[in-house]
């Protein structure tokens, strides 16, 4: 549990912020970026420890927010009893696409999880009676009632985002964490070992969509409204960019990726006409510097800046060196 | 010190204080305006900053005597940044009045958002029928017409003068395309009017080579609705098609804002509309020059929008004398808005903040070497509900794809 302390510190500090903001504001911004780490973490699994690269995450977190919106709005049920039914209900659905999508890996994969994305989102976008079409689904109600004001709003997004590290951080460790990693990278030679590579990436995806269901529940309750933007190729294409520029296969790399791509686009946008500008710049500035994200980037340049402290004078040896690139 | 310096320095810094606060400048006014910079809608949006920054203009800087501080925030055309930066207007800005977004989509993002926090909103072109009818937001106004506000009126014209029997229609396929024909389809088949095919390309469309094909030729007239620079492509292929059939269509096929970049496929489309440059309203001809002078084009539905959702609140900053900070006041002087010049003439506003309005229906000419919009008739002070009662229109279903249904398809 002690590599858990640095992110516990971590969010505690960022749920103090409510002390020093001096409006809403930013309160609010806090609680996006805690939502869309909570996308980035689960696509994460799939990226980064699965080696499986999907073009359609925003599909869970679009179901579970379409479903959640529909059933506490026209489906006239509580905003708790809805969510547990929102959750289900992405599962299944997940289960149903990961017999499709796990099939094919690699360009294939990416390819078969784009598509179900954007079947998902031509339902949205075209089953007008039931979705309201491009006008989407408005007045979700929240749960919890009055005592969900933006400050405890970004705690129960933080709590659940902690749970979240928690819940993935292990699962990365555990045995099957380690498989599923060992899937990514000998795929035959864990089939030959014995493992059933199928099943594991199964797991992996279902735990991925889990997260993101969640995740999507918090944005319906957050913004209120659902409507078909949110199960875009863009919207996918978001939650992939956060995981890569943070660092896939760290479980802070994705943390950092939302952080920056939230604030990147919310905040950069308050003193700049062209932020989208500044979003790319960021970004190609990221992949010339630090080619595996900025998690595993500062981590690198923390250890060279340790190493040079330790010897100024003396060059480091290669076999220091070798390992750090590989 | 004795006591009667320190009592008259006291009095001396009680008088400082004094005399700077009643010589200070009052506060702004600060109006958030939400827009389009990037994205599809791009266009649209430089055109309401362009009838926003007019109406500032003309009104130098000022509201009810108070200077205006105008905060200028992007959506890039996505609801949930649309929600982002309404957070960012009201609660880091503290705005007293949003105008804007753009688009319905937009718009209905926010509406929770600002029936919470109680922000008055005049949206400047976003049409969505519900907004100002079942579901109705007391901290909403609209300055453009609801989405078949103007069509109803073309279905009666196209049944009753054009004397049209059969009509195809074409319209884009999101909620803007389904309401505006949707209003067309119900007056045009109540008046005797067949609407026999109905085609929804989709909004990105590449080409539209293969929905033309698919429109029947022996028709009386194809209906189009596009919106954005769609109108545009759709005329200019349906043009190289040979154009058979004459064209009807709704205000934004033919919206100045695009005219400018069409020739002679324009011409002679008959549509629908609560605003056209060469309108005889009350202070249209003043605005309409005044605006080409500015940006050197005719204004079209995102300028006229953006600057009659300016005149809107700048009337009622008036009507409160500056003091909109009252909310409840501010917001209730809003919602009786009534204008009696400007580029729609007379406008006021229904229970529902929708406008009241006249409608025209124009003839796409060419006049003055440059395409122009001529009414040949008007139809005076239109509302969201036609002839209809306003009960029943309500008990409905609002207007989509299939509502109200379509009965004489293939005949």
């Amino acid at each position: 549990m002690r590599r858990f302390i640095p992110f516990m510190i971590a969010l505690g500090l960022v749920a103090l912020l409510p002390l020093v903001s001096p409006s809403d504001f930013y309160i609010n911004l806090a609680s996006q970026a805690a939502i869309a780490a909570l996308m980035a973490l689960g696509l994460n699994i799939l990226v980064g420890y699965a080696g499986l690269t999907s073009l359609g995450h925003a599909a869970f977190p679009g179901i579970a927010a379409y479903l959640v919106a529909w059933l506490s709005t026209r489906g006239g049920l509580g905003p708790g009893p809805a969510a547990v039914l929102a959750v289900a209900g992405t599962f299944l659905v997940a289960g149903l696409f990961g017999l499709l999508a796990l099939r094919a890996t690699g360009l294939g994969f990416v390819m078969i999880t784009m598509a179900l994305c954007q079947i998902v989102w031509g339902g949205a976008y075209r089953w007008t009676s039931l979705t309201g079409g491009d006008n989407g689904l408005s007045g979700v109600p929240r749960p919890f009632g009055d005592m969900l004001t933006p400050t405890t709003f970004l705690w129960l997004c933080l709590i659940v985002l902690a749970v979240a590290i928690i819940q993935i951080g292990r699962f990365a460790e555990s045995p099957l964490g380690v498989a599923l990693r060992g899937t990514r990278d000998q795929p035959r030679r864990m089939s030959a070992l014995g493992y059933d590579v199928w099943r594991i990436r199964f797991v992996a995806w279902l735990v991925a969509a889990s997260w993101g269901a969640v995740a999507g529940l918090l944005y319906a309750w957050y913004h209120q409204f659902v409507s078909p933007h949110m199960l875009a190729v863009t919207a996918s294409a978001e939650v992939l960019l956060m995981v890569v520029a943070g660092g896939a296969g760290t479980l802070a790399g994705p943390l950092l990726g939302a952080a920056l791509v939230v604030l990147l686009k919310n905040l950069a946008s308050i003193w700049i006409d062209r932020w989208v500008m500044l979003l790319g710049a960021t970004f190609v500035f990221i992949v010339l510097i630090m080619p595996d994200g900025l998690a595993p980037g500062l981590m690198h340049l923390r250890e060279r800046f340790r190493k040079r402290m330790a010897s100024p004078t003396i060059a480091p040896p290669l076999a220091g060196q070798e390992r750090i690139d590989g | 010190m004795s006591h009667k310096t320190a009592y008259s320095c006291l009095a001396l810094i009680a008088a400082s204080l004094l005399s700077t606060s009643a010589f200070s400048q009052p506060e702004p006014i600060r109006i958030g305006f939400m827009t389009v910079r990037s994205g599809a809608l791009a266009a649209g949006g430089k055109q309401m900053e362009e009838g926003l920054n007019y109406c500032l203009q003309e009104r130098g800087g000022q509201m009810a005597g108070r200077k205006v501080e105008l905060i200028t925030v992007d959506t890039g055309g996505q609801p949930a940044t649309t929600r982002t930066r309404a957070q960012e207007l009201v609660e880091r800005s503290k705005v007293h009045a949003i105008i804007g977004p753009l688009a319905a989509f937009e718009a209905l993002a926010i509406d929770d958002y600002i029936k919470q926090v109680g922000v008055p909103v005049v949206s400047p072109s976003a049409a969505a029928e519900d907004m100002t009818q079942r579901k109705p937001n007391p901290w909403f106004v609209r300055a453009v017409g609801t989405s078949a506000q103007a069509n109803h009126a073309l279905g009666e014209y196209a049944a009753k003068e054009m004397k049209l029997k059969r009509v195809a229609t074409i319209g884009d396929d999101f909620a803007f395309g389904h309401e505006t024909t949707a209003g067309f389809q119900r007056t045009f088949e109540e008046n005797g009017g067949k609407v026999v095919k109905k085609l929804w390309p989709p909004l990105n469309v590449a080409d539209y080579g293969s929905f033309i094909s698919q429109l029947p030729t022996d028709v009386d007239a194809i209906f189009a609705s596009f919106a954005g620079g769609n109108g545009l492509r759709f005329l200019q292929q349906y043009a190289e098609y040979g154009s058979p059939v004459k064209v009807i269509a709704h205000m934004t096929t033919v919206d100045e804002g695009i005219l400018k970049s069409m020739s002679q496929e324009a011409v002679g489309v008959i549509s629908s509309g609560w605003y056209s440059a060469t309108q005889d309203a009350p202070g249209n001809k003043e605005f309409a020059e005044g605006m080409r002078k500015a940006y050197g084009a005719d204004p079209g539905y995102y300028s006229v929008g953006a600057y009659t959702a300016c005149a809107f609140v700048d009337a009622a900053a008036k009507a409160v004398e500056g003091k909109v900070e009252d909310k409840d006041a501010f917001m209730k002087a809003l919602r009786s808005v009534k204008l009696d010049k400007g580029p729609l003439g007379k406008v006021s506003l229904d229970e529902f903040g929708n406008p009241i309005m006249d409608v025209t229906i124009r003839k796409t000419e060419m006049k003055d070497s440059r395409l122009q919009n001529v009414v040949i008739k008007t139809y005076p002070a239109v509302t969201q509900f036609w002839t209809y009662d306003q009960k029943e229109f309500l008990a409905n279903p609002v207007y989509t794809r299939d509502y109200p249904p379509a009965k004489n398809l293939g005949n």
